[in-house]
Order: structure tokens, then sequence, then C-alpha cells
């Protein structure tokens, strides 16, 4: 029993001794990211060889593993299709892959790691908001480049972040004008509990007081909920002319069962998702998806030449059966941003790149794509899409021409007072 | 009224999943008193012994029966190895049983990811599941109704096998009292193993009726432990019955708070109730008394 007993201090103290170096080394390796030493002059990037190094931070396990890897996936395609045409700059790429496992702390760890010990020139990746924002201080701090390719809240523009998805008014913005255009008169707001949808709610919100059209109900699951027997219930009753879904993960599954078996359909009151791509229909399970509308930038069934290029290197590489998604090709599309941006620059160095990238654009399977060297977004041009019975997304509505990026919607007058 | 009974059936059927998934842990928790984290991966398991099987037969309908039993078998037989190779040398330490077996949670959640794939896979439910049925004046999704009955048919079917069968008898034995129990020649280790098998493989049905509302996915069984576990210890250790008033209470209480408040904020809400109600009746609603000194 005594023996027992001391063994399990012994455990506790074990325990406590472990979290500490934790805790510590975390710390250490964030502060000395961020310190004030660690200015651009101070840069250990070798780009002396004939190689530079980047690092591709995703999430390889935990939660958000299920998106973060295909985005990983077609960064090394895009590395590889860069390799065998010679490199940048004469030099060969050299990854270094590092697991940001789901947790917005690992992101910023491994940032650190990457910028400081690695001396990587650039790194690309992230997907939550909440690991993005980790990140930031880090690469602000030692002044190094981040290419993040996921759509978000907007409101941010770091002068260390390049963001390659979209920001709300390339695509909140123009799904809310199709529904206007398609004659909706209310929306029912379903979404996960935290800060882009509750931040995207709060601008769908705007639009809608701007433009006559009634907010019937606003819910939040938290993330990862299941059961949505009363949310559906709640908009089964309210009637609404749509229902706009900013669910993220796994949540849309059940919601979309749910839906369905409640008895409603597209034709009677459609949902028009932005969290939801081509590589997710699989898994909410295409007989639930079939007719729901999505708004992206991109989508595999873009017919041009120079996507189909890229859909066919991506299934040449990782099978015929996989499909390619927005993410995916802002990510794919990032690397090659940066490849010009550095030629254009003559310089891996962060400062001669964020002063060469106005302007620079790249021929994307999306389209034509512009960097705005002000806010550090591009110009993407909105598609509004159907799920199709193929399993695939078609558009159904383009906005035409790549729409300016405006993450703090200073040019919609309906927007005043969002922004702060 | 409408909205009365349709959250009343949303309560109940929230209530019969919550049993399903937290049935096996009343056994290997509650009366075994092993905290086992890896529970939710054999939900997880079974979720996936339904993907395979429709893999294999076409038929959505068929492929469903047929991975009831499936399931069973897949999540009892992890169960076991998982009982044979660690936990049974750490019976009587909790906090390392804990710590042991949230490790082969991960690993079993990595593996799944590794076999399976990241992304989310679908398992198509039969057409007859698919729809909803009257009842009354308000329509109950037939998915939900399914689980409904297979929850009563195992609730039904683990209770008789504990009241009437030589096995139950010994496990019942084994769990009032262990010493007494080995001293009149029962063998407690093969009844703790045999008590493993039947919980884990309730997890594996759990997981395969499950793949019928959400996703099947490697981190399906995360999101089912933690309520698991609220429902064993408010249902109080050691009791079927309790399970079973605990699941649909808390089913309830959640359908009612999600329809007046949001969906945070209702399992914010039932976690306060939780918490008063464990202040009040630390020992769960209700209790096994024993002569034993452990």
């Amino acid at each position: 029993m005594n023996a027992r007993r001391t063994r399990k201090r012994l455990l506790g103290a074990v325990a406590v001794v472990m979290v500490a170096g934790l805790v510590s080394t975390g710390c250490g390796s964030r502060v000395g990211a961020s310190g004030p030493g660690s200015s651009s002059g101070r840069s250990c990037v070798d780009t002396s060889g004939n190689s530079v190094k980047i690092g591709f931070l995703n999430s390889l396990s935990g939660t958000m593993a299920i998106s973060e890897k295909t985005v990983h996936d077609s960064l090394l395609l895009a590395a590889d299709q860069i390799n065998s045409s010679g490199g940048v700059l004469g030099k060969q790429l050299q990854i270094i892959s590092e697991d940001g496992a789901s947790e917005p702390t690992t992101f910023a760890e491994k940032a650190g790691k990457l910028i400081s010990s690695d001396c990587v020139a650039a790194v690309f990746g992230g997907w939550t908001s909440a690991s993005r924002k980790a990140m930031l201080p880090v690469f602000e701090g030692a002044n190094s480049l981040l290419f993040y390719p996921v759509q978000y809240e907007g409101l941010e523009a770091s002068p260390n972040i390049f963001y390659t998805g979209a920001t709300t008014n390339q695509q909140i913005v123009p799904a809310l004008d199709y529904l206007k255009q398609k004659g909706v008169k209310s929306l029912f707001l379903v979404g996960s509990d935290y800060v882009f949808p509750r931040t995207a709610n709060k601008e769908i919100k705007a639009y809608a007081n701007a433009n006559g059209i009634e907010i019937k109900g606003e819910e939040y699951a938290p993330l990862g909920y299941t059961d949505f027997s009363t949310i559906v219930n709640k908009v089964k009753a309210a009637g609404a002319g749509a229902v706009f879904n900013t669910l993220n993960g796994d949540s849309n599954v059940a919601f979309f069962k749910e839906y369905r078996n409640a008895g409603l359909s597209p034709a009677t009151m459609p949902v028009v998702s932005v969290s939801i791509a081509e590589e997710e229909i699989g898994g909410i399970g295409l007989d639930n998806v079939v007719g729901q509308l999505t708004a992206w930038n991109y989508y595999q069934t873009i017919d041009s030449p120079r996507n189909a290029a890229f859909v066919q290197a991506f299934k040449t590489k990782y099978g015929q059966n996989r499909v390619t998604s927005d993410p995916m090709e802002a990510a794919y599309t990032s690397l090659f941003l940066w490849k010009e941006m550095v030629g254009k620059a003559k310089s891996f160095k962060a400062d001669d790149i964020r002063k060469a990238a106005d302007g620079v654009s790249y021929d994307a399977p999306e389209g034509k794509v512009t960097v705005n060297g002000e806010n550090h977004h591009i110009a993407k041009t909105a598609l509004i899409g159907k799920v199709g019975p193929d399993g695939l997304i078609h558009a159904e509505w383009s906005s035409g021409a790549p729409i300016q990026p405006d993450p703090f919607l200073k040019t919609y007058g309906w927007a005043k007072g969002l922004t702060g | 009224m409408q909205a009365l009974y349709s959250q009343l059936v949303a309560g109940i059927s929230l209530g019969s999943i919550l049993l399903l998934a937290a049935l096996g842990l009343a056994l290997t928790f509650g009366q075994m008193g092993v905290i086992n984290m890896a529970h939710g991966e054999f939900i997880m398991a079974g979720s996936y012994t339904a993907f395979v099987t429709q893999r294999v037969i076409a038929d959505a309908g068929i492929s469903l029966l047929l991975a009831i039993p499936l399931g069973f078998l897949v999540g009892g037989l992890m169960g076991v190895l998982l009982e044979a190779t660690l936990i049974r040398r750490m019976y009587h330490r909790p906090l390392d049983t804990l710590l042991v077996t949230w490790g082969v949670s991960l690993i079993l959640q990595q593996a799944a990811r590794d076999i399976f794939g990241a992304p989310n896979v679908d398992v198509r439910a039969p057409s007859w599941l698919s729809g909803s049925v009257n009842i009354g004046i308000t329509q109950v999704p037939a998915a939900r109704l399914f689980i409904l009955m297979l929850a009563a048919a195992a609730v039904a079917g683990l209770s008789l096998v504990l009241k009437a069968t030589p096995l139950g008898r010994r496990i019942r034995g084994v769990v009032q009292n262990r010493d007494l129990a080995e001293t009149v020649g029962i063998s407690t280790r093969s009844t703790d193993r045999l008590t493993f098998f039947i919980g884990s493989g309730l997890a594996g049905i759990a997981g395969v009726a499950l793949t019928l509302l959400g996703s099947t996915g490697p981190t399906l069984g995360t999101s089912y432990i933690v309520d698991a576990f609220l429902v064993v210890v408010v249902g109080g250790i050691g009791q079927i019955k309790g399970s079973v008033i605990a699941a649909f209470g808390l089913g309830l209480l959640q359908a009612t708070f999600e329809y007046s408040t949001t969906a945070s904020i209702a399992k914010v809400m039932v976690f306060v109730v939780i918490v008063v109600f464990l202040q009040i009746r630390p020992q769960g609603i209700f209790s096994v008394r024993t002569r034993s000194l452990a």
C-alpha cells in the first residue's frame, strides 16, 4: 500500500516536470522567433548553394488532417513541377514538412522552428483562422513570409502573410448577390460556433439589412457537433427562402443527413455552403447534398486547358479517384505566385519580395490571379456552383471578371461599422 | 404543440443514441471500473466495419443488418486485445489506465487515417431508412426510429445476459465482490475478458448505427466519448437501468434547452445540471450496495 502511494506521488511529480518542460520550451521557441533581435538583416536563409529550403506547415494529424492533408499533397505537386522545370532563380526547392497537428499553438511553435532553425525562405500552409492568428506574430517578429491558402473571414492584412484564398468580398458577398438575384427574400443562418461563422454572419446580416432580405433565424452548433435534429426542426419551422451554411468539418455530414431525413430539399429550401468542396462531398454522401449550392473560386469542372493540365497532373501523382478543390488549388497557386515574386525581386528576402509583390500575376487553374501589393490578397473570380449527380460541383454563376480583394469591406456602404 | 412533439421526439432520439454509445461503457467502466478512453475508437471501428461491409455487399439494407453482428465482433475483439495486452496489467491503477488507453485511442485514430484515408467516408443508408415515418401528428426520421429500436434491443439483450445466464451471474458476482468470487472458484480473469468483449462489442454496434446519422471518420469516437462517460457517471456506477434513465434524461434536457436557447448554451446548461445533480447525489441515480472492502 505504502509503496503504491509513493509510486503514485512520483508519477505525479514526473508529470508536473514534463508539463513544465513542455511549457518552457514552447515559450522559448516563440520568444526566440519573435524577439526584437530577429530582424530581416539577421535572416539565416541560405541561398549560396544550388538549392533553397521552403517549409510546408499543414495538419497531418488531428481533426483538421482530413482537409489539410489534401493541401499538403497539392503543395508537393507544385514543388515537383517547379523543380522539374528548373527551380526558382535556378535553385531547386528543398521541402521541409512539419505537422501542425490541428493545434494553433503547435502551428506557432513549428513556424518558429521552420524559420529560425531550418532557415526556410518562406512557409506555405495553415487552415483554420485560429492557426493563422497564432502564426501571425511569429512571422511578423521574424520578418518571414507565410502563404495562407484558405478562404477566411477577412478583416486582416499582415505585411508578412499572403492570402491566396478568398476574402469575404470574393466569396460570401457574391453568394448573397446571387441569392438576391434569384429572388430569395429570407435567409436562415446555420454555422459552427467560432470566429469565422460568427464574423461572416455579422457581415451577412449587414448585407441583408441593406438589401431588404429578412433573417429568419441564426443558429450555431459547437465544432464537431453531431445532433442536428433540433436545429433542423427550427429551420423547417422558420420556412426561409434559403439556408446560408457556415458549418465547418464533420458537422456538415450530420446536418445534411438530418436535413434530407426531415424532408427538406434543394428545390424547396436550397442550402448555400462556403466550406464544402469536392473533397467533402464523398464523406457527406452524394445523395444528401446533390443539388445544393456552394460558393468558391475554383471547381474541378472548370473548363480550361490550364485546369485540365492541373487535374491531370494531380490524378497522375495521387490516383484517379482523387479530386481537386478550391483550397488545394489556392495552395498550388501560392507556390507559383511566390516563384513569380522571387523571380521579379531577384531575391529570396522577405523585404524584396514584398516590394515586388504588387501586380505579380499567374495563370492559375482557376483563371488569371493578380496579387494586390497593398493588402497582400489576390484578385479572384467568384463562382457559385451546384453539386451535380456526378459528385463534382458545376459553376452555375460567375462574377465574370476577377474581383479586387477588399478584406475590410471598405468599398461597401452597408459594411460601415463592421470593421470598426 | 407541433414543436413540443417534434422536440420530444428529438430528445428521445438523442437519448437512444447516447444510450447506445454509453451501454458498453456502463459495463466496462461501470461494472469493472476501467476508464477506457479508447472506447470511442471501438465505436469508430464499428462505423468502419459498416463501411467495409457495404464495400463488399453493395445492397445497403443487407449490409447494414450484417454489419451489426460484424461490428459487435470487431469491437469486441479489439476490446479483448486491449484488455489482454495492456489493461490486464493495470487494474486498480485508474490514472495509468486513463493515460494508456488515451494513447491507444490516438494510435487507433491515426491508424484509421492511414488505412481508410483522412477524408470521411460515406455509408449509404438503405432506402427503407431514408425519409420519415408519421407517428401521431409529428414525423420521425426512419433512421432515428431504427436506432431507438436497436438501443432497446441492446438493453434487453444485455439485461437478459446479466440476469439469466451463468456468464451474467459470474459477471455480477465479480463486480459485487471480486475476492469472494475468486474464493468460490470463479475465474475472474476470464470473466473480466468476457465482460470487456461484450462492452467493447456494444461500442461496435453503436458505431454501425451512428453511420446513419453522422460522419464516418477517424475522429468519430471522440465526439461521443465524453457524453458516454457522463451518462454512466450520472446513471450510477454498476447499474444498467441507471444508464438508461440518465441517457434519456440528458437527451430530453439537451433537446429542451436547445430549442429555447442555442446548441452551445444548451450544452453548458446540461453540464450545469449534471454538476448540481452530482453535488446532491455523487453516487449517481442508482448505486450498488456491496459488502466488499475495496
